[in-house]
C-alpha cells in the first residue's frame, strides 16, 4: 500500500487549472497550423491566425485563452494500492480547483443550483469521474469545459438497425445545428454504445484525447475519418463564417451495448479543447 | 466587404452604412450584459424602473470576462453565445439599442426587430478573449455587481475588432458564407 498525502493532489490540481486555461495545447496549435494550410476561406484563415495570436497573448500576459474557463471536469484513475492520508480525495480536488481558479484569476462560472442560480463563487463543485485501476499511481486528467460548446451537444438512442449510417447522420445533424455557436473550429467527441450515461461519458472522454490521435481500433479509425470529412463538408468553417475547417478533429470511443440499443452521444468542444494530465 | 472605423454612440445613419461581411473597428463606450443582466434589465423595464445605462444608440457586448489581475484592465473578454439573449432582446431594440456584439445565430424575431428598428449584429471572435482584452482600455462596474462575471460593466474600447454578421437589412453572413463552402448531398436541412 502506498500512502499519499492529499496535499499533493491539491497542489497538482491547482497547477493544472491554471495551465490548462492559459496555455493552448501544443496539439491544438499543430492542428490549427495544419488547418490554415488547407483552409479555402480567407476569413477562415484569418480567424485561425488570430486564434494562434490569441494563444501567444494569453501566455505573454498570463491571461486565460478564453473568458469561459469552464466547469472543472476531471477523469481520475486511482490505483487501488494507494491509501490517501490527510483528508478526503474529492474534497482535495475541489480545494485544488478553488485555489487554481482564485490564484489564476480564472472565471467562476458555476451556480450552486441549476434553477436558483446563485454563483458558488469559487468554481466548485468539480465534476469528477473516478475509475479504480490496478497499481499504486493516480492519473488525473483535467478538461475545463466551456458551455458555448457544451450547450450544442446532444444524445440520441438510435435503433440497432440505424447502424453506422444513423451515427453519421446524427453527428452531422448535431454539428449542423450547432453552426457558429460553439466557436468553430470545434473538436467533436462521439461516444457510441453502453447505456445513455455511458455514451455521454465516452463522448466527453474522447475530448481528452490528443487532438488528431486515432482510435486504436481500425474500424473506428475509418469512422473518425468519415465523420471528419462529413462535418467539414458542412461549410460552417471557423466561427461559422464559411470554410472547410468546421472541426479540427472527430474522436470516437465505443463500448459494448445492449441487443436492443445503439446510444450515441455527441459532445462538442471549442477550438481550445483544453485538457491536461498528470500521473502521480 | 469594407473595413470601417466606427464610434459610439452609434447612430442610425452610421448603422445603415454597415453591411454584412464588413470588418469593423469600434471605439468608444460599450456595455456588457449577458443572461442574468438581461433578465434584470427586462424586469426593470416591466416595473418602469430606470435602466443601468441609456439604451438609445448604445452597443451591448455579450460577455462575462474573467477577473482582472492587479495591473490589468480586464481579464480575458471574448463573446458569449448571443442566442441565449434572443428572448430578452426585442424590448431593447424597441428602445433604440443600436448594436449587439456576440457570437452565433440570432432568432428570426430578433432579426425582424433589427430591421424594423435599425440595429446591427456584430461577431467578435469566440475564443479569442485575450486578444480582444487588449482593445479594452477601461472597465467600470455600473450595475448588478452581485452577479459577479454577469454584472453590467461599462467598457471603453479602442479599435475593438468585429465583423458585421447581420446588418439592418437582415442580410446574414452566417447563411451566405456557409453555402459557398458546403459540399453536402443536399438531404440535410436547407
Amino acid at each position: 500500500m502506498r500512502l499519499m498525502d492529499v496535499k499533493v493532489i491539491i497542489d497538482a490540481v491547482e497547477k493544472m487549472c491554471i495551465q490548462a486555461n492559459i496555455q493552448l495545447g501544443m496539439d491544438v496549435v499543430k492542428a490549427l497550423k495544419e488547418s490554415i494550410e488547407k483552409e479555402n476561406s480567407p476569413i477562415g484563415r484569418e480567424i485561425m491566425e488570430k486564434l494562434l495570436r490569441n494563444a501567444e497573448i494569453a501566455v505573454e500576459q498570463d491571461m486565460p485563452i478564453c473568458q469561459d474557463t469552464g466547469m472543472a471536469v476531471f477523469f481520475i484513475e486511482v490505483g487501488q494500492e494507494i491509501q490517501f492520508t490527510g483528508g478526503n480525495l474529492t474534497e482535495a480536488i475541489n480545494e485544488g480547483v478553488r485555489r487554481g481558479y482564485r490564484e489564476g484569476y480564472l472565471r467562476k462560472s458555476v451556480v450552486l443550483d441549476p434553477l436558483q442560480r446563485k454563483n458558488s463563487g469559487d468554481n466548485t463543485p468539480a465534476i469528477i469521474h473516478y475509475d479504480i485501476v490496478p497499481g499504486n499511481q493516480i492519473k488525473i486528467i483535467f478538461a475545463p469545459k466551456g458551455f458555448g460548446s457544451e450547450n450544442m451537444s446532444a444524445i440520441k438512442m438510435l435503433n440497432p438497425s440505424d447502424g453506422e449510417k444513423g451515427v453519421l447522420a446524427f453527428v452531422e445533424e448535431t454539428v449542423f445545428k450547432a453552426g457558429p455557436n460553439p466557436c468553430p473550429p470545434i473538436v467533436v467527441g462521439v461516444g457510441i454504445g453502453g447505456t445513455m450515461e455511458k455514451a455521454a461519458l465516452l463522448a466527453k472522454r474522447a475530448l481528452t484525447r490528443e487532438i488528431g490521435s486515432s482510435n486504436e481500433n481500425e474500424y473506428y479509425q475509418a469512422l473518425e475519418k468519415k465523420l471528419l470529412q462529413k462535418v467539414n463538408n458542412l461549410g460552417i468553417g471557423p466561427q461559422g463564417l464559411g470554410g472547410n475547417t468546421t472541426a479540427l478533429a472527430v474522436h470516437v470511443e465505443a463500448f459494448p451495448t445492449h441487443i436492443a440499443g445503439l446510444p450515441v452521444a455527441v459532445n462538442i468542444n471549442c477550438h481550445a479543447a483544453r485538457h491536461v494530465e498528470v500521473t502521480l | 466587404m469594407a473595413t470601417r472605423k466606427i464610434h459610439t454612440p452609434l447612430t442610425e445613419e452610421e448603422v445603415r452604412k454597415l453591411k454584412a461581411g464588413d470588418t469593423v473597428y469600434l471605439s468608444g463606450t460599450i456595455y456588457t450584459g449577458r443572461d442574468a443582466a438581461h433578465q434584470r434589465i427586462i424586469a426593470a423595464l416591466d416595473r418602469g424602473e430606470p435602466l443601468p445605462f441609456e439604451i438609445r444608440n448604445s452597443v451591448i457586448y455579450y460577455v462575462g470576462p474573467s477577473p482582472a489581475k492587479p495591473g490589468q484592465v480586464i481579464g480575458s473578454a471574448g463573446p458569449t453565445t448571443s442566442g441565449r439573449m434572443d428572448d430578452l432582446t426585442v424590448p431593447l431594440l424597441e428602445r433604440g439599442l443600436r448594436g449587439m456584439i456576440g457570437k452565433g445565430t440570432r432568432s428570426q424575431k430578433v432579426v425582424e426587430a433589427m430591421k424594423k428598428h435599425c440595429s446591427v449584429y456584430f461577431a467578435a471572435i469566440g475564443g479569442a478573449g485575450a486578444l480582444i482584452a487588449n482593445a479594452i482600455t477601461k472597465a467600470e462596474g455600473v450595475a448588478y455587481e452581485d452577479l459577479g462575471p454577469e454584472a453590467v460593466t461599462m467598457l471603453e474600447v479602442e479599435d475593438f475588432p468585429m465583423i458585421v454578421v447581420i446588418d439592418c437589412e437582415g442580410t446574414n453572413l452566417y447563411e451566405t458564407e456557409r453555402k459557398k463552402y458546403a459540399k453536402m448531398d443536399g438531404d440535410l436541412l436547407e
